[in-house]
């Protein structure tokens, strides 16, 4: 038993020491994801700020400079073209100089004082369609609130009674789209670092020819698996940790669950993922092999954990696969944890899955140490 | 100056090793069809059924109208909850995404005070799914709105209508503008990830060192790595928009031989930024986390592709100018969905032209035929 411990950690400090003794490795796995962080934390948000807009007001009434003020008075939206004719449009929409335009018929006034309905014309550029849809929303609000007012002030009080919508946002009052991107950003950087990491580890033994060393010496399969494993979940776990602090000591996340929720969550996550690592490594031959094999992984994992863009917009069958991605639960489960205010308890139909997948991989990949490939 | 049989050989040398490793072969082909189909079905930012839960306490006509609308509604996969706890239960779960609520003295206060309420609340945690969801309520309600006051007469209950017109992708169909996107990643995984471990093998193998005594040149060299990657890099691309087009129906209003100009051009600076890696780093491990880091991820982030760069912070933007993909997203989106629209296209060209022969320059600085001492 005490020979048993003795080989671990003597194969636990060599792995670490494969990793630390480089300098380039040193940086590369602690320095950039740090620098990662800090930037897609600000990059990753759908909200708009802004967005340029140009205005062709044929009207020129005190209706419209009032509408015009409030797209003014919007920080989401910054008037920088003022047009005096629809050919003006084209240019200025096809050179993404301005991606909204915004015309106000001659007759807007008009119309709106003999209690007509009045239009207002809006041109948005499609080419990237979640902006566009974004900042028609936008639109709609502004325009809407306007028209509230003047039905306000044209309605006698015996006419149309009026319906009041009320709402409240939950979780995330200000609906910032910040708070779903970077509650699971952490885990997703430090993903990636682990996967190259763990990808790499048993593919470099192989491609140098030290694998079969490891293989004949005095080591139990199992024993080759914690030490490798062991590093891997170290710097995953460390830095998960680290940039979800980041994320609430900077980017002002709430964390409204507890602590251990989100240390049990990122260890369950790592472990699972290591496991897919160390598969695709002891499958592997060289490290160009490895590394792809990671990539084959990581795109699909990452594009369809519901990271970015919700697993609710995906066809049926589809959110049905994406019950294999461990991605999925640790992203579920951060946002319980940081947003709703989760406990351990509360995660754990996040939690088991990723124990099932963990408890597939790892002995996967340690059957394959002792299968040769290639 | 090349020798052309030199670089001939290096060139057969290359391509056999591609097709030894099945990997590069995954990579360069597989890879680009693998994510189409995920981009075209997986990444989707259009919500459709979304579960929300209506509390209706009262029973008047209005109030019934009102949750027939969310019944009806394609937009919503709506469920009666009997109670506000019952339903703030379903919120918390997760299992609807919205509560519309209708409190039971709705009638009364329509009828008599003029004014009554509907109470919305939404899971805020996906925002932008949050906001989305909050335009299609608020269009539901106001629909129901706007028939009952015809109903009594009233002609327009809104003083002000906006007509809304969406060019070059009028549905707007958010695959549209992602799979030109994705020809971005496509042409970064092959370009840069795949070549930056080229050079750092050939280092850490040792058989760098043996080319070294060889007579080949530098420039040699840089063509004999650059050109068999970038056929695969091209034949990927090719086989993304062709798919693209056929299976998802992206309309390509563009020019077909401008789009593999431009395309070029991009691989080309994304080559010569993975040669320039591999060079530096001359280790595998260092040159994939670099290229993966420096490479793949600001093609993801910081091009434009899924978020939106004008509303990010100045220092981001500034960021973002070094950032080849940036350009080509540009390029792609309007090669696809406006056209040749030389305006857009030739500034974005022009800075990615330059990229390329920078990168390119760079790299063949690096790659100077010189053991370390």
């Amino acid at each position: 038993m005490k020979d048993a411990f003795q080989r671990i950690l003597a194969l636990i400090t060599k792995e670490f020491l494969m990793v630390l003794l480089d300098p380039k490795s040193r940086i590369v796995i602690i320095i950039p994801p740090l620098i990662q962080f800090f930037i897609y934390g600000y990059a990753a948000t759908y909200d708009l700020n802004d967005v340029e807009l140009a205005v062709l007001d044929n009207s020129r009434s005190t209706e419209s400079r009032e509408l015009l003020r409030r797209f003014t008075g919007s920080p989401n939206f910054k008037l920088t073209h003022e047009l005096s004719s629809t050919a003006q449009v084209a240019p200025l929409i096809d050179k993404e100089v301005v991606r909204l335009v915004l015309h106000i018929p001659n007759d807007f006034s008009k119309k709106i004082n003999s209690g007509e309905q009045a239009k207002v014309q809006v041109i948005v550029d499609g080419r990237s369609a979640n902006v566009a849809l974004t900042a028609l929303g936008y639109v709609e609000g502004i325009i809407q609130e306007y028209s509230a007012k003047l039905a306000q002030q044209t309605t006698t009080e015996s006419r149309a009674p009026q319906v009041l919508l009320i709402q409240r946002s939950w979780f995330n009052e200000n609906m910032e789209s910040r708070w779903y991107i970077v509650s699971a950003l952490g885990g997703i950087i430090s993903m990636i670092v682990v996967m190259v990491l763990a990808s790499l580890s048993v593919a470099r033994e192989r491609e140098f020819g030290t694998f079969d060393q490891l293989l004949v010496a005095p080591f139990r399969t199992h024993e080759i698996l914690i030490g490798k494993t062991a590093p891997c979940l170290f710097f995953g776990l460390a830095e998960s940790l680290l940039l979800s602090a980041a994320g609430v000591w900077w980017f002002d996340i709430p964390m409204r669950g507890t602590v251990t929720a989100l240390v049990i969550a990122l260890s369950a996550f790592m472990i699972a993922v290591v496991g897919v690592g160390l598969f695709i490594s002891s499958i592997s031959t060289t490290m160009q092999q490895g590394l792809l094999g990671s990539f084959v992984f990581i795109m699909p994992a990452v594009l369809l954990g519901g990271f970015t863009t919700p697993i609710q917009n995906m066809p049926h069958w589809l959110q049905v696969a994406t019950y294999i991605n461990p991605l999925r639960y640790v992203v579920e489960a951060s946002r319980a944890i940081f947003l709703m205010g989760a406990d351990t308890a509360t995660i754990w139909p996040d939690l088991w899955p990723l124990l099932i997948i963990s408890c597939i991989t790892m002995p996967a990949a340690a059957v394959m140490f002792r299968v040769r490939t290639g | 100056m090349a020798s052309w049989m030199r670089l001939r050989g290096f060139i057969r040398k290359e391509m056999l090793q591609i097709k030894r490793d099945p990997s590069s072969l995954l990579l360069g082909i597989f890879m680009p069809v693998f994510l189409l189909i995920i981009f075209g079905y997986g990444v989707s930012l259009d919500p459709q059924d979304v579960p929300v839960a209506l509390v209706i306490e009262d029973n008047g006509p209005d109030a019934q109208d009102i949750a027939a609308r969310f019944k009806l509604s394609p937009y919503f996969k709506s469920r009666v909850a009997h109670s506000m706890p019952e339903a703030t239960q379903l919120l918390e779960q997760g299992i609807v995404d919205g509560i519309v609520y209708i409190q039971n003295n709705f009638s009364a206060e329509l009828t008599f005070e003029k004014r009554a309420p509907v109470q919305i609340i939404l899971n805020g945690v996906d925002a932008n799914r949050a906001r989305i969801l909050e335009g299609y309520i608020q269009a539901a309600v106001l629909g129901w709105y706007a028939i009952r006051q015809a109903r009594d007469g009233v002609e327009s209950p809104f003083p002000l209508e906006v007509e809304s017109r969406i060019w070059f992708n009028s549905a707007p169909n958010s695959t549209y503008s992602l799979v030109p996107g994705l020809l971005t990643l496509i042409m970064t995984l092959t370009g840069t990830l795949l070549t930056a471990l080229v050079i750092a093998r050939e280092w850490e193998r040792g058989t760098m060192e043996a080319l070294l005594t060889t007579p080949i040149r530098t420039n040699e060299m840089l063509l004999g790595k650059t050109i068999p990657y970038f056929i695969l890099g091209i034949l990927g691309m090719a086989l993304a928009v062709a798919l693209g087009v056929t299976l998802f129906n992206v309309p390509l209003r563009g020019s077909l031989v401008v789009l593999f100009v431009f395309s070029s051009v991009f691989l080309l600076a994304a080559l010569g930024f993975g040669l320039f890696i591999s060079a530096v780093t001359r280790v595998q491990f260092v040159a994939a986390m670099a290229s993966v880091i420096a490479g793949f991820l600001p093609a993801f982030f910081l091009s434009g592709l899924l978020f939106d760069l004008k509303s990010t912070p100045a220092f981001i933007q500034l960021l973002s100018y070094v950032v080849p993909a940036k350009y080509f997203v540009t390029i792609a989106q309007t090669l696809f969905l406006a056209g040749n629209v030389w305006s857009a296209l030739l500034p974005a060209a022009i800075v990615l032209t330059m990229m390329a022969f920078i990168l390119l320059a760079l790299a063949r600085k690096k790659m100077v035929r010189r053991l370390p001492i």
